[in-house]
């Protein structure tokens, strides 16, 4: 199909289709909410409402985004090394886990010196949760996939072991209702909040801060620089005496310390600021290690435009809810509701992806990692197809059409 | 106080491993064809799910397993009919649709049983077919022959999905496209055609595990897998995308669970340790692959969408 | 895209209805928050049947669930929008919720706030709790376990060994002991809530070890239940009612009956007490029932074994 459009037409037309694609989806839901004798206008202006409607919102949406962006950069930099992490909720947890045992055995401190070494276990216990798996694939060959995702099964049950033995609440042993949850953590460990809200703490601020940090790891420091090298091709990264085994393991390392960052942020920015499990990951982190990944792929592997793909995503969910209470559908429409935008977004992306291909040759020019979406941040980095490895790759179009 | 660990036990564990290890085998069986041909599938799990359900449905509402089984299975063939468009027509990027469709099938089967069920209602389950003379031998019968037919079925479809891979032209197709679809499609076979069809033997075999697993329960139940259908994925790995690994991979899993099962009844594990011990399947299955080295390398073409080159 | 969103948000505007009514006079709105599905048969049932027949009876008006919420911030954030929206009783029904409820339930002096189980209202005036003595069903339906037992061993399926789980296996094995003090009580923990093939199989373990009658708690179980009716095998429920699970081997259940505390709660909240107090259902005040099976023919003298240990709870409560 030859249509002629200007530059900007198609450029508007590209990123107006993953918008074009949410709406269909929620057509869908629509339709389902209709079938439920719900109203489908009223439910998603309360949806639209409750993402953006108003600051409250906002924070909510924000807040929801923050574990997304965590995660989604830690995806990132796997992602670019070749590496898929899909153990984010298990690096999720054990950060939450190491920073609430952080706060319950450090003796008391100022709160400048407590939240920096809680936010710090944190990263350090996702960052083991990252490193297990990296060492597994680069030295033993077990494929990452597995790895991460047998270490979530086992990351539920260490929460589950910690949070019913040893961290549990005296109070709960005391009442003897053993909810598995810690006591009410140090409040020198507390989130600072801004901006005189009392929900909205420094947790997104500090999401934003290593989502430009790993873009400047990425595209202008040297270990960013093997990381993506390895990622394009093993073989050429040894030729050139790349430590290849290595980079695979930093890779994970990092990836499972941002979400480890993550799981603290959680724990500490939280309502209640204690760690409490009902026996599942989910239950701690909301799915954001699954989301997370999403909303990485969303933003093209690229940590910045994984920002308003997070936010984005945090208010799919946030207005997902608010739909909920609004209408009274059972919550299990929303999860599909939120299944069904992903498919579409990410369907729809082909359309868009060709269409920015079409310009691929102006956005070359632009500086490196600029640029919107996949397709530009593939071609602006000259990526080459790499060979085959089992892992997702830096997205771009892979039809062989647009060699460089 | 503990029993001693006694032959009867050990002969209850593998049969209790079998019947764990049976949804797992289906659906990482539908994952190994399609990860062969180079496709990814991550909505594994919704796909079971919407399998239960439906597989469940149907049983209530006929009153017939079997047509619960096929019911399972056709919806699985629908769903993998969706993730054949939107991985290989749409190209898109594969990891994302699959939690799409994991997201979707998770949501909508729960919606669907609360709002077509309500109450949960038992269903009829597969009767136990003992395999002549087999079963009556001691302790083997009962470890492997006094099961349901869903389960030999299911152990069946090892060799033939070995048969297939192996020793048919479709395998053959199959095992091109996934390792060099360039050039695959300069001979000839259509790379779209082997991958759609990898994903509709997929999300069938997905499909059915989820009805085997509901009727094999008599239940559904939100999110009655419980993860089943990643761990089904990470077999695939596990089994170094062959048949015979991917089984050994699902009675590995099934017979640890097992395992720590009867040694929680059996009050070797103590209750404290309760949780450490529930590690062990996912702990197990990752050292006795790092400790077996892993020999063979994926797909090349595993989760790259393919387009003819101009 | 700027007139995307102008379109949209002039929609929204139209739409979106005045949200701060507060209850006018007859007016009762609950809502309930809660981590599993309202039809699991166990824990969220529970409530929302009891809210259901406060319904029926008029002293509630009209209900709001959340439900499936099992992230705590998550579920804050529903408690604080629906005290918002001018809810007068928000129910918190999940332990999880505690540590959040503590910091919502100052902000909204006018919200009655309920949380469960639980036995900690946090000092504050708005926060009531509540709690099931479910160790007291549990030794009743032990006792009449061992009495039925003919190999003297009793099985019990848990999830993980925490809160009202663990209150109820304790009570079931010490009534199956003190029926029978020779009696074998193995008892397996699954670690998990949600995973119903491992129930099944626990409940085969179980039975391979001698149990010819069965006991479990939480949502999973119905795959144990799913066994026993296969074997067998006799089953003591609770939560809810469970004889449609398995009519020919379900002896029966303690059931959840919350609307009588309920109600006391909503008639307080009505007359301007909005919480500081404690709940617990037991038999004594019939929050606590065991409904039996009728189709299950149960010998007298066990009935009255029962009857008798849920007598002496309610003449000691």
């Amino acid at each position: 199909m030859t249509i002629d459009l200007s530059r900007r037409q198609r450029r508007f037309l590209a990123y107006s289709i993953p918008v074009l694609a949410v709406f269909a989806a929620l057509l869908f839901g629509a339709i389902m909410l209709i079938l439920l004798g719900a109203d489908p206008i009223e439910g998603y202006s309360e949806m639209f409402l409750g993402a953006f409607g108003s600051g409250d919102a906002l924070v909510a949406t924000i807040l929801k985004a923050t574990p997304l962006l965590f995660v989604g950069i830690g995806i990132v930099i796997a992602f670019r090394a070749n590496v898929i992490n899909i153990g984010a909720e298990g690096q999720l947890v054990l950060g939450g886990l190491f920073a609430t045992m952080a706060a319950l055995y450090l003796p008391e401190m100022p709160p400048y010196v407590m939240i920096p070494l809680v936010l710090f276990a944190g990263l350090i216990g996702g960052a083991i949760w990252g490193w297990i798996p990296g060492v597994l694939k680069a030295y033993y060959s077990v494929n990452e996939i597995l790895s991460t995702i047998m270490l979530n099964i086992v990351a539920v049950q260490l929460m589950a072991y910690l949070l019913r033995g040893p961290l549990i609440d005296p109070a709960e042993i005391e009442r003897g209702t053993r909810i598995p949850q810690t006591a009410r953590l140090a409040e020198s460990a507390d989130l600072p909040l801004l901006f005189g809200s009392d929900r909205f703490h420094i947790g997104p601020i500090l999401a934003v801060l290593c989502a430009i940090g790993a873009y400047y790891l990425l595209w202008r420091t040297p270990m960013g620089f093997r990381l993506r090298a390895v990622g394009l091709s093993e073989h050429a990264a040894r030729y050139a005496g790349i430590p290849v085994r290595r980079t695979i393991t930093l890779a994970l390392t990092m990836s499972g310390a941002l979400a480890g960052l993550g799981g603290a942020v959680l724990v500490f920015g939280s309502e209640s600021h204690r760690m409490v499990t009902d026996g599942s990951t989910l239950g701690f982190t909301g799915g954001a290690g699954f989301n997370g990944i999403v909303a990485a792929l969303l933003g093209g592997l690229h940590p910045l435009w994984t920002i308003p793909a997070s936010f984005l995503f945090g208010g799919l969910i946030v207005g997902g809810q608010a739909l909920q209470r609004a209408v009274q559908v059972p919550s299990a429409l929303i999860v599909a509701l939120n299944g069904l935008v992903v498919i579409f977004v990410v369907a729809a992306d082909r359309y868009r992806s060709k269409l920015l291909a079409e310009d691929g040759r102006d956005m070359v020019a632009d500086a490196d990692g600029e640029g919107g979406g996949e397709a530009s941040a593939a071609s602006s980095a000259g990526d080459v197809a790499p060979t085959g490895t089992d892992s997702f790759r830096p997205t771009g179009t892979y039809d062989t059409g647009d060699d460089r | 106080m503990s029993d001693i660990f006694t032959i009867a036990v050990l002969v209850a564990v593998v049969a209790s491993a079998i019947r764990l290890a049976v949804p797992l085998l289906l659906a990482a069986l539908g994952e190994t064809f399609g990860q062969r041909s180079g496709v990814l599938n991550l909505g594994v799990d919704g796909m079971m799910l919407l399998g239960a359900f439906t597989g469940y449905y149907a049983v209530l509402k006929t009153g017939n397993v079997w047509v619960g089984l096929l019911a399972g299975s056709l919806i699985g063939l629908i769903l993998g009919l969706a993730s054949a468009v939107i991985a290989v027509t749409l190209k898109a990027e594969q990891g994302i649709s699959g939690i799409g469709i994991y997201l979707f099938g998770l949501g909508m089967s729960d919606l669907l049983f609360q709002k077509l069920v309500g109450t949960p209602i038992p269903i009829d389950t597969f009767p136990q077919v003992d395999v002549p003379i087999l079963s009556s031998i001691p302790y083997i019968g009962e470890m492997f022959f006094q099961h349901s037919m869903v389960i030999y079925l299911a152990f069946a479809a090892v060799p033939l999905a070995m048969f297939v891979i192996n020793r048919t032209t479709f395998g053959m197709n199959i095992r091109a496209v996934g390792e060099y679809p360039e050039a695959a499609d300069t001979l000839g076979v259509s790379v779209a055609r082997v991958r759609y069809a990898t994903q509709l033997i997929g999300g069938t075999l997905a499909g059915t595990a989820g009805a085997v697993l509901a009727i094999s329960l008599g239940i559904f139940q939100g999110n009655l897998t419980n993860g089943a259908g990643f761990i089904a994925i990470a077999l695939v790995y596990f089994g170094a995308w062959r048949p015979v690994g991917v089984m050994a991979g699902a009675l590995l899993f099934g017979f640890i669970n097992a395992l720590v099962l009867e040694l929680k009844t059996l009050e070797i594990i103590p209750r404290d340790l309760s949780n450490l011990a529930a590690m062990a399947p996912a702990i197990i299955t990752i050292l006795v692959l790092a400790f077996a080295a892993g020999r063979f390398k994926a797909p090349a073409a595993l989760t790259k969408p393919f387009t003819r080159g101009k | 895209m700027a007139i995307l969103f102008a379109v949209v948000a002039l929609i929204a505007a139209a739409c979106s209805s005045s949200d701060d009514s507060s209850s006018g006079d007859g007016d009762f709105k609950v809502a309930i928050v809660a981590p599993s599905a309202s039809n699991d048969l166990a824990f969220t049932q529970s409530i929302v049947d009891a809210v259901n027949v406060l319904v029926d009876n008029g002293s509630i008006s009209e209900v709001a669930i959340t439900d499936s919420t099992g992230v705590p911030d998550d579920a804050a954030v529903a408690i604080r929008d629906y005290a918002n929206e001018g809810y007068d009783l928000v129910i918190a029904h999940g332990s999880q919720y505690g540590g959040s409820l503590q910091e919502i339930a100052p902000d909204f002096p006018e919200t009655s706030f309920a949380w469960g189980t639980s036995a900690d209202t946090f000092g504050l005036d708005n926060v009531y709790s509540y709690e099931a003595a479910s160790d007291e069903g549990g030794r009743v339906m032990g006792i009449m376990a061992a009495a039925l037992s003919q190999s003297g061993t009793v099985g019990i399926v848990g999830p993980i060994e925490v809160g009202d789980a663990k209150l109820y296996v304790d009570g079931f094995k010490a009534g199956v002991l003190i029926q029978n003090p020779s009696a074998n009580v193995p008892i397996n923990y699954i670690d998990s809530f949600s995973d119903v093939a491992l129930a099944s199989e626990a409940a085969n373990s179980l039975i391979g070890a001698g149990a010819d009658v069965l006991s479990g708690t939480a949502q999973m179980v119905v795959g144990a239940v799913g066994v026993a009716k296969t074997d067998g095998v006799l089953w003591f429920g609770t939560q809810a009612n469970q004889t449609s699970l398995a009519p020919e081997i379900v002896v029966a259940s303690q059931v959840y009956h919350w609307e009588g505390i309920l109600e006391e709660m909503v008639t307080n909240v009505k007359d301007g007490k909005l919480g500081g107090e404690l709940y617990v259902i037991n038999f004594a005040n019939e929050g606590l029932v065991i409904e039996y099976n009728d189709g299950f023919d149960l010998p007298d003298d066990v009935r009255q074994l029962g009857d008798a240990a849920v007598e002496q709870f309610k003449s000691e409560g």
